[in-house]
């Protein structure tokens, strides 16, 4: 970038002065050339002072007095001051090159005028939920799809083929149970990984991809801003928020592109409580979909949870109220292949994640179970889980859901298919499940991006509203003989 | 601190205390001996009466144009020279002192006849708004955040102290002279600068001050 060349006061010349003066003093051996390093020192550029103190140590004294002498000619910070004139030379040659046309809107503006409306864009994202997610993959991807692949194929043919193979080959009854048993790696771990929540969170990431790249996301940022400024978030942790419904491990990672440390831990915090990822929500609303009652319940109470939690953690924490922009691209019609790509990429990461996860979880239950220490750790949750109404089968859920979130909601889902929950008890269980401690990927995510102690916390803290909430919950449908 | 000066904060702290704080008169019973107070006497703003200070009529129409000049400078250090907070109180203090009558009328009507100071508390109007016509004492310069929708606005200048937000502002290409169409302003405010569109919520619209177009 090169600035006007008639420098017109003692202010605009000193800028330019500086700045030759700094160049002077560089070795041309930069990656960039010196103007544009001496552009970058003069907007006190960290990544760039660290590089030329390491480069050329000698100088840095004198680059010093050099920025602090140009800085108090100038009310505004220097980036502000260079932008200003980067501003003046676009526009100089822009004028010369370039001819804009007047163009009447277009249906992608007419679409994006009604998207960002508040009067027709919340509908529209209710209907965005409801059909993208509820229908398409609450409905479809877990009612029809995960069906046919559990029921058909894998209690069908797959599971009695594969029982029958390691009966007749592996002799000994401890290493079949391992295999094929009740909780075997075949026939438990690898039967939740494949046909259960594979299918969920594939179609999950299907409808985020398309979403994704209509450019529909900036603008539910700019929908929901006001709100989340209220949990002490911004328009832009919508993105995580909204992923987090798909997995909130890999959300939880999203979280760094919020700017500030509070508005990552409130993000973290929710994720963990109050988000259910996609596989947990496919299971609990396979389970809820024959209580409409219940879902919109559950629904209800979750986002009172959310939004409450939020709205105090935001007055607790001590911080500055994040402050909001964000680009509105223009609506595009997404292109199928980025959309499968994006959508196998994101897809393998998640079970490449957790398919060690499930058979590990296989292996740890196989083994609690010989040791008994499952019966024990079963024996203690089961008064905490009678506590809150429901019946201590689900002990075991709870205990599934420590590995995996998904994997205690599709624990519950047997549990159901068996017939041993009434509504009531189906209500309590998800919403005990949906707030209860992240699973263990998650957890360890916590841990690597907040820090131990605040991972623990979170955890014990979920723990505790899960709980907490459930009773009440529990406590309340008793007390008004409500049984749904 | 000048006599002059001295003078002059006192007529603004008699006129916070009884005209604005309702009250008829105000307890001066430590400034007794202030040379100050000897000299609004003589000059016939304040009187005494048991022990307590009022403002004569006289000295309500002086006061008031203390008081105007006062958060005239303050609009002014605020909206136009971006000091930071706890510096703007000081600066105008000395600044307003300082300001000629003809001055206070070029301050008011680059200001746009502001009607508040930045705490909020009313300016007196003076005579250049109260002779303006009804168009005249639309403000000239307003932040975005006040701007009417589907109207368009060149910055004027940027209210913000904190770098963060100022460095925001530069990379949506919010800068003075920048020409901004206002298309929405609930929930957030939507602007359009070229052919690009921007979501921000209200607190980077206010620090945006434009002059309608």
């Amino acid at each position: 970038m090169q600035f006007k060349k008639n420098h017109d006061g003692p202010i605009e010349h000193s800028l330019e002065i500086a700045l030759e003066r700094i160049a002077g003093l560089l070795h041309d051996r930069y990656p960039l050339s010196r103007r544009a390093v001496g552009l970058l020192l003069l907007q006190e550029d960290q990544e760039i002072q660290e590089m030329v103190k390491e480069s050329q140590p000698a100088i840095m004294n004198q680059i010093e007095t050099i920025v602090s002498g140009v800085k108090a000619h100038y009310a505004y910070p220097i980036d502000y001051e260079i932008a200003l004139r980067r501003r003046d030379e676009v526009e100089r040659i822009i004028k010369r090159v370039v001819k804009v046309k007047e163009r009447s809107q277009g249906i992608a503006e007419k679409i994006s005028v009604v998207m960002m409306h508040p009067v027709t864009g919340l509908p529209l994202l209710f209907l965005i939920l409801y059909f993208g997610f509820y229908k398409f993959v609450g409905v479809f991807g877990v009612g029809t799809a995960v069906g046919y692949i559990e029921e058909t194929i894998y209690d069908g043919y797959l599971n009695p083929i594969l029982v029958k193979i390691f009966s007749a080959f592996l002799p000994w009854r401890i290493l079949q149970d391992l295999m094929v048993g009740e909780y075997g790696i075949l026939t438990l771990g690898l039967r939740y990984a494949v046909a259960l929540i594979l299918p969920i969170v594939a179609f999950f990431f299907l409808v985020f991809s398309v979403i994704e790249d209509t450019g529909y996301l900036p603008r539910l940022a700019m929908l929901i801003d006001r709100t989340f400024k209220k949990i002490g978030l911004s328009g832009r942790a919508v993105i995580p928020m909204v992923l987090g419904f798909g997995c909130a491990t890999m959300a939880t990672l999203v979280t760094r592109t919020l700017p500030t440390k509070r508005e990552r831990l409130i993000a973290t915090m929710l994720l963990a409580l109050a988000v259910p990822c996609s596989a947990q929500l496919g299971v609990i609303l396979a389970l809820l979909g024959s209580h409409p009652k219940a879902m919109v319940l559950w629904t209800v109470i979750i986002m009172m949870v959310f939004l409450f939690i939020g709205f105090l953690t935001a007055k607790l924490l001590p911080g500055e109220r994040p402050s909001f922009y964000i680009e509105i691209p223009p609506l595009r019609m997404p292109h199928l292949g980025n959309i499968f790509t994006k959508t196998y990429m994101r897809v393998k990461w998640y079970f490449l994640e957790i398919l060690p996860l499930f058979l590990l979880a296989s292996v740890l239950i196989w083994l609690g179970k010989l040791t008994r220490v499952f019966d024990f750790l079963i024996l203690l949750l089961a008064k905490p889980v009678t506590m809150i109404g429901l019946p201590e089968q689900t002990a075991k859920v709870f205990l599934f859901g420590f590995f995996r979130r998904d994997y205690g909601a599709a624990g519950l889902y047997d549990l159901h298919k068996d017939g041993f929950l009434t509504g009531n008890q189906l209500l309590v269980a998800c919403v005990a499940l949906t707030l209860f401690l992240p699973c263990i990927a998650q957890f360890l995510m916590n841990l690597k991006e907040r820090g131990w102690k605040t991972g623990v916390g979170i955890s014990l803290f979920t723990l505790l509203v899960s709980f907490g909430i459930a009773f009440v919950v529990n406590l309340v449908l008793n007390k008004f003989g409500i049984s749904l | 601190m000048e006599q002059k000066d001295r003078v002059e904060e006192l007529l603004e702290s008699l006129w916070i205390i009884t005209v604005e704080g309702q009250k008829d008169k105000s307890d001066f019973g430590l400034l007794k001996d202030d040379e100050a107070v000897k000299d609004l006497i003589k000059r016939g703003y304040v009187y005494i009466t048991e022990n307590q200070l009022g403002l004569t009529d006289v000295g309500k129409a002086e006061a008031q144009k203390c008081i105007r000049r006062h958060r005239l400078a303050e609009r002014l250090m605020t909206d136009v020279f971006v000091e930071k907070s706890e510096l703007i109180h000081e600066t105008s203090c000395k600044f307003e002192h300082l300001i000629h009558r003809d001055l206070e009328k070029s301050i008011c009507t680059l200001l746009g006849h502001p009607k508040t100071c930045p705490h909020g508390k009313p300016i007196p109007p003076g005579s250049c708004c109260r002779g303006a016509s009804k168009d005249y004492l639309k403000r000239i310069i307003m932040p975005l955040a006040e701007l009417e929708v589907k109207r368009k606005g060149k910055v004027a200048y940027l209210q913000t102290g904190n770098r963060d937000v100022l460095q925001k502002m530069i990379a949506m290409g919010v800068l003075p002279k920048t020409e901004i169409l206002l298309l929405q302003k609930f929930p957030s405010y939507v602007i359009q600068i070229g052919k690009s569109q921007f979501a921000l919520d209200k607190e980077m619209a206010s620090q945006i001050y434009v002059r309608q177009v």
